[in-house]
């Protein structure tokens, strides 16, 4: 039986990549009764979507409004716990943390959220690790964070239920096109036929996109985490700050991440997996250092993931200009929160035409026409060389 | 021309600390690590020895890095007398300390770090070190791991009972630390590992009540006395640990046998079911393993010269594979450490590869075995993974923690492949939504029993059964301990909570219907959200 023309059985819409943001616009677009399978290289969030802090506060975004409509009611509509909490602290160890902490009150305000500043008494009494050894800090009251392992899962479990499909280690090697449309996808399992297809591969979007004749600009870097033993909890888990993100866990473990990434070319990620570096100790020292009461407690893994950026680092999420079916979504490293929200857009772009909720127009693909063809260099986005 | 521009938040301006250099570094200081370091110093080549022990009695508390359960005696708590126990334990650390050798006892290696095209960052092959004060970073041109075994954990009624413990740990505490609290034990398994083991004990004064093994035979013929065709039905006891150990016969399919049980009054019952290669330093930088059944498990990938997949870093002693008779002839792991070392001095001489013998037993069935009668059979749901009180049960059904409180009737089938979808189930999957692996103890006593009951759930061999990943730090470290102190200022500089860019977090409605790289904002500070 040769794989390349074993015909499968497709779906009315196919997404290529099995990360939080195609999970979910396969489960918003299986809730309209749409048939949907999502392909996935390797297992459902093995990216950057199962690797991150969980934070679920993105005010400078379009999809704000209805990412803080949505994270309430997720456990509730997906079937499955994502282990969502409301409200973040962010704590500032200098003036200069302070004053750039500042903006996300002010997003906030404008959106009609409310946010208050913290002095280092009220952090101490809001946040048991803290000390007041606190410039200061800030209560958004809004936002939260959630686990990201257990909502790729909910969500890939629930297309299911909803009668989708998820088909894991299935590696798209290319698409057949017919009538400036994507008739099928080619897999090495054979190829799956689709009225409309997204591609929401991370890092390896552009590739994809790229089969299709269009340019959508990105890069692949890597960063890293550090995760400690259980503590007790605090009232809010969602405190962080002194240049971390993070959160600590239901179960009581800290989780934070931070400081220098490194650009990769994304050939080197398909054949490496990502490594986490001594940058663990820079972490744990801010980490000591953003709760100190916390200094004792034992680091028992780090991580490393990799994530891709477009050349603004703002998401794309739109229709490729080349094909008349085909939608491509990038969140732009700052996909996991959004992701309730990414996905309904993304069902409201092929159900209904448009996304009606929010003004997609900052995430257009056309805000790049007139890009530099060499932005990467320009930037000082260099992988570096080994040895 | 002017320079070309670069991203000061990334990596690429940033210096990783090192504090110290060496030509070799070699990493245990048992058997295998000293041949090398002799064999170093006979060949002029500067070694930097370095051993966890003594490890502090908190760390041995954890359960790190051996399955201790408890049983130490106070004189462990003293780490003068410890330090004076590990260089009595063994006269040829003092030999290599006269030769020469840079050895650094009570000192941790918790990351091993080289370059690769996903992480150019690191200058050369680069160590983190820790004492009971601090961390630093060693360069090594060279590093030879010799960092030994461990047990594999086995669950049944009362295994988390302080007394429960490890072969290797109970041998360790005997023998190197002279701080074994234990009387009368019971173990089990037979392998040749075990038997050494038993043998240590019994010179140390331990009673062996009983010697119990799963399988219709004995491995090792010195266990000729073994009770064949039993597990352990439950240990009891009370808070200050095991007090007796019921055992049952058990039939082929692992049932317990009604009313064949059988009491033994003890202390302490000895793991001796799984003897692992500590291979966690390897995987975790990158080093290519497979599961070798004729080395006792998941061995690093080697060269006829004892190197791993990453150029210059070699494996040697147990942690490159465990078998019978390089358990029982120190020639054996002497031979890896000459055959590395030559390598490491590029000289000509001619060695053969060390190689295992052919498997005695099939390891995989071996341990599927004892995990379907003492694990999937117990009475009572015992937890396989202590840290996170997650049951066989909760790993083959893929449920959530308990402390979640979600128990909703489940509308899928409850077995693994409808759960996680094609191919073998991998444990780092089952890890994120079950917690099983992922507490305190970094998997040490479960790692091995979620593999083979991944593989009893899913029917597929355990060899398929993907490895659960190991990270960095390979032991746990406090916050305050893994901080490299003042020393990091160039990572410190320009710190930024993810990338550093500008608009990025620019609200959306502000942003300019088209981007250019010239075309940009001249940017003050960015903090990202």
């Amino acid at each position: 039986m040769n794989a390349e023309t074993t015909k499968q059985t497709g779906a009315s819409v196919v997404i290529v990549g099995g990360g939080v943001t195609g999970l979910s616009a396969g489960w918003w677009l299986a809730r309209q009764g749409v048939s949907v399978l999502v392909l996935e290289k390797g297992i459902v969030g093995w990216g950057a979507s199962g690797r991150n802090g969980g934070g679920c506060s993105h005010h400078h975004s379009p999809l704000f409004l209805e990412e803080q409509r949505l994270w309430p009611m997720m456990d509730e509509l997906l079937g499955y716990p994502t282990e969502f909490r409301p409200n973040r602290i962010r704590l500032a160890c200098d003036d200069n943390q302070m004053g750039l902490y500042r903006r996300a009150l002010e997003n906030g305000e404008y959106q009609g959220f409310k946010s208050e500043a913290l002095d280092p008494k009220q952090v101490r009494e809001l946040v048991p690790l803290a000390t007041d050894d606190v410039t200061g800090g800030y209560f958004y009251h809004f936002g939260g964070h959630a686990n990201p392992h257990r909502t790729v899962q909910g969500y890939a479990w629930a297309i299911e239920d909803l009668g989708g499909r998820v088909l894991q280690h299935t590696a798209v090697q290319g698409f057949v096109t017919s009538g400036g449309r994507v008739t099928a996808v080619r897999t090495d399992r054979g190829e799956f036929g689709c009225d409309h297809l997204v591609i929401a591969a991370g890092p390896h979007t552009e590739k994809l996109a790229a089969e299709l004749g269009a340019t959508v600009p990105m890069m692949p870097a890597r960063a890293e985490m550090i995760v400690t033993e259980p503590l007790p909890l605090m009232p809010l888990g969602g405190v962080d700050g002194n240049g971390l993100y993070g959160r600590q866990t239901l179960r009581g473990n800290l989780a934070y991440g931070g400081g220098p990434h490194e650009w990769l070319n994304v050939e080197d990620i398909e054949a490496h997996r990502p490594q986490s570096t001594p940058l663990t100790g820079d972490i744990a020292a801010r980490l000591a250092r953003l709760l100190p009461k916390a200094a004792h407690v034992k680091v028992i893994r780090s991580w490393a993931g990799f994530i891709e950026n477009t050349p603004d680092g703002r998401p794309i999420i739109d229709r490729l200009p080349t094909v008349d079916n085909v939608i491509v979504a990038t969140l732009s490293s700052v996909g996991f929160g959004l992701s309730p929200a990414s996905g309904h857009a993304i069902q409201e772009m092929i159900t209904e035409g448009r996304c009606t909720f929010a003004d997609l127009s900052s995430f257009a693909l056309s805000r790049f026409d007139r890009l530099e063809p060499d932005w990467r260099e320009l930037q000082g986005w260099r992988p570096m060389p080994v040895g | 021309m002017s320079e070309m521009p670069i991203d000061e938040a990334s990596v690429a301006v940033k210096e990783l600390p090192i504090a110290e250099r060496t030509q070799l570094l070699i990493i245990g200081a048992g058997p295998a690590g000293l041949a090398a370091a002799m064999a170093a110093s006979r060949r002029g080549i500067a070694a930097m020895l370095v051993d966890e022990n003594p490890v502090p009695f908190e760390t041995m508390g954890e359960d790190v890095p051996l399955h201790f359960g408890q049983r130490m005696t106070g004189a462990a708590r003293n780490r003068n007398a410890m330090m004076e126990e590990v260089l009595a334990a063994d006269p040829a650390l003092t030999e290599a300390f006269e030769a020469g050798v840079d050895i650094r006892l009570g000192t941790v290696v918790w990351g091993l770090y080289a370059p690769m095209p996903t992480a150019g960052w690191i200058p050369g092959t680069i160590a983190a070190l820790a004492d009971h004060e601090r961390s630093w970073m060693v360069s090594a041109e060279n590093v030879v791991v010799a960092a030994g075994r461990r047990d594999m954990g086995l669950a049944f009624p009362g295994w988390e009972l302080p007394g429960v413990m490890g072969a290797v740990a109970a041998a360790r505490l005997a023998t190197t630390y002279d701080a074994l609290a234990a009387r009368r034990a019971v173990v089990l398994g037979t392998s040749t590992e075990t038997m050494l083991a038993v043998a240590a004990l019994r010179r140390a004064g331990v009673e062996i009540a009983a010697i119990v093994e799963r399988a219709d035979t004995v491995l090792d013929p010195a266990a000729v006395d073994a009770l064949t065709g039993h597990v352990v039905a439950r240990a009891e006891g009370d808070a200050e640990g095991v007090r007796a150990v019921v055992v049952t016969a058990v039939d082929a399919d692992g049932r317990h046998v009604a009313g064949s049980e059988r009491r033994f009054d003890c202390d302490t019952v000895v793991l001796g079911v799984g003897t692992v290669p500590a291979i966690e330093l390897l995987e975790a930088m990158g080093a290519r393993v497979a599961f070798d059944d004729a080395r006792g498990g998941h061995v690093p990938v080697l060269d006829a010269r004892q190197q791993t997949t990453r150029p210059g870093i070699y494996a040697i002693g147990d942690c490159a594979g465990i078998w019978p008779g390089k358990s029982r002839d120190a020639a054996v792991p002497r031979a890896e450490a000459e055959a590395a070392v030559a390598a490491i001095a590029a000289s000509g001489d001619s060695h053969d590869a060390v190689l295992p013998d052919a498997p005695a037993a099939d390891l995989a069935a071996y341990r599927c075995g004892w995990v379907r009668a003492s694990v999937v059979e117990a009475a009572g749901e015992p937890y396989v993974c202590q840290c996170e009180e997650v049951t066989a049960r909760d790993i083959l059904e893929v449920r959530p923690p308990r402390y979640l409180g979600w128990n909703p009737p489940t509308q899928k089938p409850a077995d693994l492949r409808s759960l996680l979808g094609d191919g073998p189930p991998h444990p780092d999957q089952v890890k994120r939504l079950t917690r099983a692996g992922m507490g305190a103890c970094q998997g040490r006593r479960c790692r091995e029993q979620v593999a083979t009951l991944l593989a009893l759930g899913a029917a597929e061999p355990l060899a398929q059964v993907p490895l659960a990943t190991f990270r960095a730090p390979v032991r746990p470290l406090p916050l305050s301990r893994l901080s490299p102190g003042t020393d990091a200022v160039t990572v410190g500089r320009g710190w930024d909570s993810w990338f550093g860019m500008a608009p990025q977090w620019v609200p959306f409605w502000k942003v300019p219907s088209h981007y250019t790289v010239s075309g940009r904002e001249p940017e003050g500070p960015v903090a990202s959200e």
